[in-house]
Parts: structure tokens; C-alpha cells; sequence
């Protein structure tokens, strides 16, 4: 290109950012492929008009001060994670242009993971991707697209296959995955192929600006610095020898058929997060639980069993109704991989006084469903406590004699009501009934707003109402 | 009294929401996942975006985008994820974006496990990642003030421009409790300094480099200056019976909860015993222990790690009063009778 152009609009036309006395010309070095990349993008944000619009990142690597140049919104982030800030910015402004800018190391080293799920979500992004073969900013080492043989600072015998392996490239791998739109490679060289990477450049950002399609640009550029190479050798080299590693051409072109990327964000106001969030609050009737109100309450509950007989939702209706009482409440499971499997158990506790600690090491009403539960907590419970059991599964008595000890058959009672799953509404029931610290009413008014599954509702309040007539005949 | 019963990790996420965080970047991990679950079900209802990420390391870096576009932005995980993403905390920091970072703190080091631990106390509070930067830290001890603190997380993260983590552990992101939400806050303050994709804002630039030694080195004095206006002004302390105390114990987060029952039960047999939970981590609450520095007659420091708050303590105490240490690692939740009867050893001892 021989003609003198203007300088693009896009361009500051003083680089007053640049440190220094000289604010006119870049930072880049004679024959070096960012300025000419630079260059085309700023032409065709000027002719697409979308300077104001644009966001520009510059990554770590020689392009690291873009946003010296470009009379654009500029973000510059850290090394390899320009595809990650692109996800940030261009989610926070949809209608925004979003160009992440990255070199070889930057891109095809220590962000390799960003840059292939950006990919792979198809972030409504413009990729431009500097293969220079070389780490050009940090002085020559290797990159990942390095050559084989060919010699940097950190490959002085030349790039071995059996110690480094091979130049990887990236457009052929981005170009495998579904959501990138547009994947070429081209190069920076003799005049007839910046010309059709001038092409290249603009079918990507008009891709971007029409229909917030991802795609992925790689552009072969010579470092002369690095290659220890006059600027006219070097592009010579690029064309003669580094291609042969990159074949130029589309590696995916899907952006005819490409109906535009659907990433929109609800406007949504302040008095509708109210039903959004779910704030809906449990109201607590004074007068009703007037009753309740003097007693020194003070219960810390294990709740243990297997996981699927509903050990934690058992602990969470407790506290839940435990709070419409006005009682300081607390509720913790005992969470992880422990609860996979074997046994499930949870801690709450019931009280007049704020809640300290929310862990219950030794409760003064043990819950066991099953027998690996009342083996492992029995001896836990503190002397006067209570040991509820469900002893249609549990094959032994507790041997505790300085505790009361409750067996209910839960199981087979919920079994009785036509589904096992309500057992420990069962238990409910008769915790309730023994202990007197909570008003049955409550419970059952309650229960439609405390459950998830809204079908179970009136399933367990039988249960519960069983679960409390169990306790009565006892008692008779 | 109007109160919803739930788990302090998604307690943090709605409280976020309330704050107008609109943008969620996350990887899962335990003790930390409910926050990731909560804000991938009410995010985008709320007309923000949520984005699993493939790893700390991305999510993060998201946040530095998406804070740099001007959103209120969180993320959230425990030690190792934390670990990671201390690369764009620094980078966060340098580059002045404000930001809100969730710990759910579990024992390490390495994978360690996922019971609660005070272990992060060092990488969070003393700015993990690398540079001369300061991150202000907010220790909720309970649901109610994980919905509070991650509302007050991002008015400090825009205040100071600067990011703020909300520091706890397991206990507290895995248990329930009642909360009652407050009203959804109705001006967040214009970001003019953002990069918004609009005209106004294409003069405007994000960046933490500067490689001019003089220049970089006013960018430092001026966060120095910013990190001892944040000192002076957001000191938090919770003081319980310390009036009188002639024993101060200290400790935040869940260690809190149980070393004011232990109080309690020391002032029932009449040993006038006190507790000091530090609210913010930094600014470390320097004014509240050294009033009762005068007071007290010595010092015990609880905590879930190896002795990484009392080193704070120590730092400001300097050597004036005793400061005792009591630990549990691994997972261990010190009861209150440990405590207790440390306390009583330690009586015996002076
Ligand atoms: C985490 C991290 N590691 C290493 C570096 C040092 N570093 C700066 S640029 C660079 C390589 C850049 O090479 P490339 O992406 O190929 O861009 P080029 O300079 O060739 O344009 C490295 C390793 C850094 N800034 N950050």
C-alpha cells in the first residue's frame, strides 16, 4: 500500500496516553503486523460507523498500550483473559462492539481456556488473533505456534518436537466447536493479502454489528525484531515459510444461515424484584402463639437418618415453624459428599435466646430414622434429653436409661397413609405433641407456605395429625 | 415481623440483587455452590446475566470486564477458587474496579476438605494477589447480615472503587436462618469513570499499567491514601459486655456466635468476660481493641486457623496486654466448652 492514507478517525490523532515526546507515531517497531492490523480495524470501525460504540481490549503482549491509539471505550486486561473481560463487557452492554485483541502467547498459551469457551458460547465478539510465531513483548521466546526448528531465546537449538511439540492452531480448533460464526486465517504480507485480510476484518466486525455473531480472526504478522529480520525479509518469511505451518482460508463461515445471537437482558424494575426474588415473609400471629411465650424453650435438635427420607426438610420445618413461634432459630445440614449416600443429618435449634453456635454436638432431642444414625448420635444426646425413633426400621432399643426414649413406627404409619415419603412428618406430629413448644394449628396453617411441593400438602398434614394421635395413645 | 427462613449463600445473592448487582460470574465449589445456584435461578429473572465460568481464573476476569462496563458485578467461591482468582483481584485493585467478592471458607490447604475454616483470613485480608493493594473485608456471622453486607459490599465497592470482599465459612453459607429484606436501593451512583460503548465514554480507558516509574509510583501513593481514608472512616466492631470486661475475647465470623455464649456463661459465674468481633477484617477495627487495650487484662483470640487474625491483634496490642491464642483446624468448630475452659486456664495462669 503505497498510497498515503489519512489517519483514521478511530485513531486519537495525538497519542497523548503515549508517555514520552513522541505522540504521533506507535509504539510498534518497522515491519511489525500490529500496526497494519491496527490500522484496518480502525478504517472499518470509521466506515461502519461505530467508533462511539466500540469497546476495545487490549491484551499483554506488544499490543498491550492499543488504547494509546484507539479513539474508543478501552479496557486493557491481563495476560490471556481478554476473552473472559470481553464475556463482562459485552454482556454489560449488548449493543456495544466488542473487540478482544490478543497475541499468540496471549491467546494460544495462557489463555487458551478463555478463549475456547468464549468460543464456545459464542460471545457477540470480534477475536482478531496475532500469529507472529514468537513472544515479541517479554523478548523473543517461545510461543506456541512457534515453528519446529525454529530458534528463540528459549528454544536456542531451535523448537523440538519431543520437547515442546507442535505449533498449535488455534482457527482449526475454535472452527470445530458450534457457535463461532465466521473462523479465518489470514496474513499481513504483500499488498493482495492485507487487501483481502482488509476484506477479512471488515466481514467480521460487520458480522458483530449486525447480528453479534462470534468470529475469529487469525492474522499471520511478522516480528522482524524477534526473527532478527529486515521488515521486507520477514513478510517474505511469513509468506514463504510460516504459511506452510497455517494455511490462509475460512475454517468456518457459517454466517449466512446465522439468524443473529438471541442474548438479551430484561428490564426489570425495582418493585417487581419483590416477587422475583420470592421475598414472601412468614407473619408471625402473636396472639395466637401467646401461649408459647413463657416457656424457657431452649431445644437443640439432631435430625439423622437416611438421605431420601426427607432428614433435612424434617430439620427445615422445625425451624421454619420454630420462627412463626418467634423462636431464635437455626438450621445447618451437614453438607458434602458425607451426605451422598449413607447417612443425612442436620442440626437445629429451637430457643429463646440468640442462637450461638448453630451446630448441635450434643442435642437434647436426637431424631434417628434409621440405625447407623441412633448407633453414631445416641451417646451424644445430653442426660434428660430425648430420643425420638423410628422403630419400624431401627432393629434395636436405645441402652440409654438417663433419657426419655420415644419409638414410633414413622415409616410404616406413613406407609399406612399411602406414601413412605411422609415419615418425617410423622415424627413431626409427635415431636410436637410430646414437647408442647410449638401449636399444631400453626403447623398444619403453615404448611402450604413452608413446602415446596405443593402436592404433598395435605398428605403430610395427615401425617402429622398421625404422628400427634400416636403420641395421645400412647400417652392414654 | 415479617421474616423468610434461608441459606446464607443464597441470603448473599439476594441481598445482592436488592443492591442492583446484575451480573453473576462464577464457578462452583463447596461450601460456595448455593451462591452460584441462587444467582443462575434469579439473575437473569432480575434482567442480569449469570455465567458459569470455566474457572476462577475466567470468572473473575469477567467481573474486571463487566465491572469495567460500569455493572454492579459479583462473583463467589472458597479457598482454592479464591487461590486463583487473586490474579484479577490485583488486577481489579490496580485498575481501581469495584467489585464484590463472595469466601465461603473451607478447610486447606490444598483440596483440604469442605468443612468450615478461617484459613483464607491471610490471602483475603492481606491482598493475596501481587502488588501494594488492599481489599476491604466485611465477615457477616450470620444469614441475616450475609443479605446485609452483600448489600453494603457494593456501596463500599463503589464508594472507594475498589474491591470488597464478604469473608465467612461454611457454617455460615450452609445454614439457615430467619432474614428480613430490606427495600431494593434505588440510586446507584453514575460511573462516569466506566466504559459504557456510548459516545460520552469512548475518552475513557481501564487499565492497571503504567510503566512509567514516577507515574506508577503516584498510582500507589494515591491507593495508599485511598486504602488510610478507608481506614479511618470504616472501622466496624461488634462489642459485646466489654464495658467492664477484664477478659476480652476475639473472633469473627461463626467463631463470634459461639464466643459470646461462652461470655455468657463466664459473666453467670461472675468472671467479667467480654467479646470483640472484628466486622471488617480491613480496615482491621484498630480504634475499638485499642480502647479496650487499656481496659482489659488480657486478650484471647479465637480462631479456625493458624493463628492469622491474631496477628493483627498482636500488631496493635504491641506487646501492652497479653494475646492468647486459641485454634482448631481442619474443619473443627471449637465448642464453647474448649473455650471456656481456655479461658478458665488462662485465669488459673495469671
Ligand atoms: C501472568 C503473566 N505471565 C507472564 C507475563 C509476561 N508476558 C508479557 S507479554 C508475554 C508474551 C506475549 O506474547 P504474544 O501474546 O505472542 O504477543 P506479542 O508480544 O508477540 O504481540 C509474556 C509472557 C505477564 N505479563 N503476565
Amino acid at each position: 500500500m503505497n498510497t498515503i492514507l489519512k489517519k483514521s478517525s478511530s485513531f486519537f490523532d495525538v497519542y497523548e496516553r503515549r508517555p514520552g515526546s513522541d505522540k504521533l507515531t506507535t509504539t510498534y517497531c518497522p515491519g511489525c503486523g500490529h500496526g497494519v492490523l491496527h490500522k484496518l480495524i480502525a478504517e472499518a470501525l470509521d466506515d461502519f460507523g461505530v467508533r462511539e460504540k466500540t469497546i476495545f481490549i487490549s491484551p499483554v503482549g506488544c499490543s498491550v498500550f492499543a488504547y494509546y491509539y484507539f479513539h474508543t471505550g478501552n479496557v486493557q486486561v491481563a495476560h490471556g483473559r481478554a476473552p473472559a473481560a470481553a464475556t463482562g463487557i459485552k454482556r454489560a452492554h449488548p449493543g456495544s462492539i466488542v473487540i478482544s485483541y490478543q497475541g499468540d502467547g496471549d491467546l494460544a498459551a495462557i489463555g487458551t481456556a478463555e478463549i475456547i469457551h468464549a468460543a464456545n458460547r459464542g460471545e457477540g465478539i470480534t477475536v482478531f488473533f496475532v500469529n507472529n510465531a514468537v513472544y515479541g513483548m517479554t523478548g523473543g521466546q517461545m510461543a506456541p505456534t512457534t515453528l519446529i526448528g525454529q530458534k528463540t531465546m528459549t528454544t536456542p537449538r531451535g523448537r523440538s518436537v519431543e520437547n515442546d511439540g507442535y505449533p498449535i492452531r488455534m482457527s482449526e480448533i475454535i472452527a470445530t466447536l458450534d457457535a463461532p460464526v465466521f473462523v479465518e486465517r489470514v496474513m499481513i504480507g504483500d499488498t493482495k493479502s492485507t487487501m483481502h485480510t482488509r476484506q477479512t476484518v471488515r466481514k467480521a466486525l460487520k458480522l458483530q454489528i449486525e447480528k453479534n455473531g462470534f468470529s475469529f480472526i487469525e492474522v499471520l504478522a511478522a516480528c522482524p525484531s524477534q526473527l532478527k529480520m529486515t521488515p521486507s525479509r520477514s513478510k517474505l518469511w511469513v509468506k514463504e515459510v510460516l504459511e506452510k505451518r497455517f494455511p490462509l482460508g475460512v475454517c468456518k463461515d457459517i454466517s449466512g444461515e446465522f439468524e443473529g445471537r438471541k442474548f438479551t437482558r430484561k428490564d426489570v424494575k425495582n418493585d417487581e424484584l419483590h416477587d422475583i426474588l420470592d421475598l414472601e415473609t412468614a407473619q408471625v400471629d402473636l396472639e395466637k402463639i401467646s401461649r408459647f411465650q413463657d416457656k424457657p424453650i431452649n431445644e437443640e435438635i439432631k435430625v439423622a437418618g437416611f438421605g431420601g427420607q426427607g432428614v433435612l426438610s424434617l430439620g427445615t420445618v422445625l425451624s421454619e415453624m420454630g420462627m412463626r413461634h418467634n423462636y431464635e432459630v437455626s438450621w445447618l445440614p451437614s453438607y458434602g459428599p458425607e451426605m451422598r449416600g449413607g447417612t443425612a443429618n442436620c442440626s437445629v435449634k429451637i430457643s429463646k435466646k440468640k442462637i450461638g453456635s448453630p451446630l448441635v454436638a450434643n442435642p437434647t432431642i436426637l431424631i434417628a430414622m434409621n440405625r447407623p444414625s441412633l448407633d453414631k448420635f445416641e451417646n451424644d444426646v445430653v442426660s434428660g434429653g430425648l430420643i425420638i425413633y423410628d422403630d419400624s426400621l431401627i432393629d434395636r432399643k436405645p441402652v440409654r436409661d438417663d433419657v426419655d426414649i420415644i419409638p414410633i413406627p414413622a415409616t410404616k404409619l406413613a406407609d399406612e397413609l399411602g406414601n413412605t415419603k411422609a415419615a418425617n412428618m410423622v415424627i413431626v406430629g409427635a415431636l410436637i405433641t410430646v414437647k408442647e413448644i410449638m401449636s399444631q394449628q400453626i403447623i398444619l396453617d403453615s404448611l402450604g407456605d413452608v413446602l415446596k411441593r405443593k402436592n404433598l400438602v395435605e398428605l403430610n398434614q395427615k401425617a402429622i395429625l398421625r404422628g400427634a394421635e400416636y403420641i395421645k395413645n400412647l400417652k392414654k | 415481623m415479617a421474616k423468610q427462613f434461608l441459606k446464607g449463600n443464597e441470603a448473599v445473592v439476594k441481598g445482592a440483587i436488592l443492591a442492583g448487582c446484575r451480573a453473576y460470574y462464577g464457578y462452583p465449589i463447596t461450601p460456595a455452590s448455593e451462591i452460584a445456584h441462587a444467582a443462575a435461578m434469579y439473575m437473569p429473572l432480575a434482567g442480569g446475566t449469570f455465567v458459569q465460568a470455566e474457572s476462577e481464573v475466567a470468572a473473575i476476569n469477567m467481573v474486571y470486564g463487566a465491572s469495567a462496563a460500569g455493572e454492579r458485578v459479583m462473583t463467589a467461591s472458597s479457598g482454592p477458587g479464591i487461590s486463583l482468582k487473586q490474579e484479577g483481584v490485583s488486577y481489579c485493585a490496580g485498575a481501581e474496579l469495584p467489585c464484590v467478592i463472595v469466601d465461603i471458607v473451607r478447610g486447606g490447604p490444598g483440596l483440604g476438605n469442605i468443612a468450615p475454616e478461617q484459613s483464607d483470613y491471610n490471602q483475603v485480608v492481606k491482598g493475596g494477589g501481587h502488588g501494594n493493594y488492599k481489599v476491604l473485608v466485611l465477615a457477616p456471622n450470620s444469614v441475616q447480615e450475609m443479605c446485609d453486607f452483600g448489600m453494603l459490599a457494593f456501596d463500599l465497592a463503589d464508594k472507594y472503587r475498589n474491591p470488597v470482599y464478604v469473608l465467612t465459612d461454611g457454617f455460615i453459607g450452609q445454614m439457615m436462618e430467619p432474614v428480613e429484606f430490606p427495600e431494593p436501593v434505588t440510586t446507584i451512583p453514575e460511573k462516569t469513570w466506566a466504559v459504557k460503548g456510548t459516545d460520552e465514554t469512548t475518552n475513557n480507558f481501564i487499565t492497571s499499567i503504567d510503566l512509567d516509574p514516577d507515574d506508577l509510583e503516584r498510582h500507589n501513593q494515591k491507593l495508599q491514601q485511598k486504602y488510610a481514608i478507608i481506614e479511618e472512616q470504616e472501622q466496624r466492631a461488634e462489642e459485646y459486655r466489654t464495658d467492664d470486661a477484664e477478659i476480652v475475647l476475639i473472633g469473627y465470623g461463626i467463631i463470634s456466635r459461639i464466643i459470646q455464649t461462652v461470655v455468657d456463661e463466664l459473666r453467670d459465674k461472675g468472671v467479667k468476660a467480654g467479646m470483640l468481633r472484628p466486622i471488617t477484617l480491613f480496615p482491621f477495627p484498630k480504634k475499638a481493641l485499642e480502647k479496650l487495650t487499656k481496659t482489659t487484662q488480657f486478650f484471647l483470640t479465637v480462631e479456625m486457623s493458624n493463628g492469622q487474625l491474631v496477628d493483627d491483634v498482636r500488631l496493635l496490642v504491641e506487646g501492652r496486654k497479653p494475646v492468647h491464642l486459641y485454634t482448631r483446624m481442619g474443619g473443627n468448630v471449637p465448642s464453647t466448652k474448649e473455650i471456656h475452659d481456655e479461658v478458665m486456664k488462662l485465669m488459673r495462669l495469671s
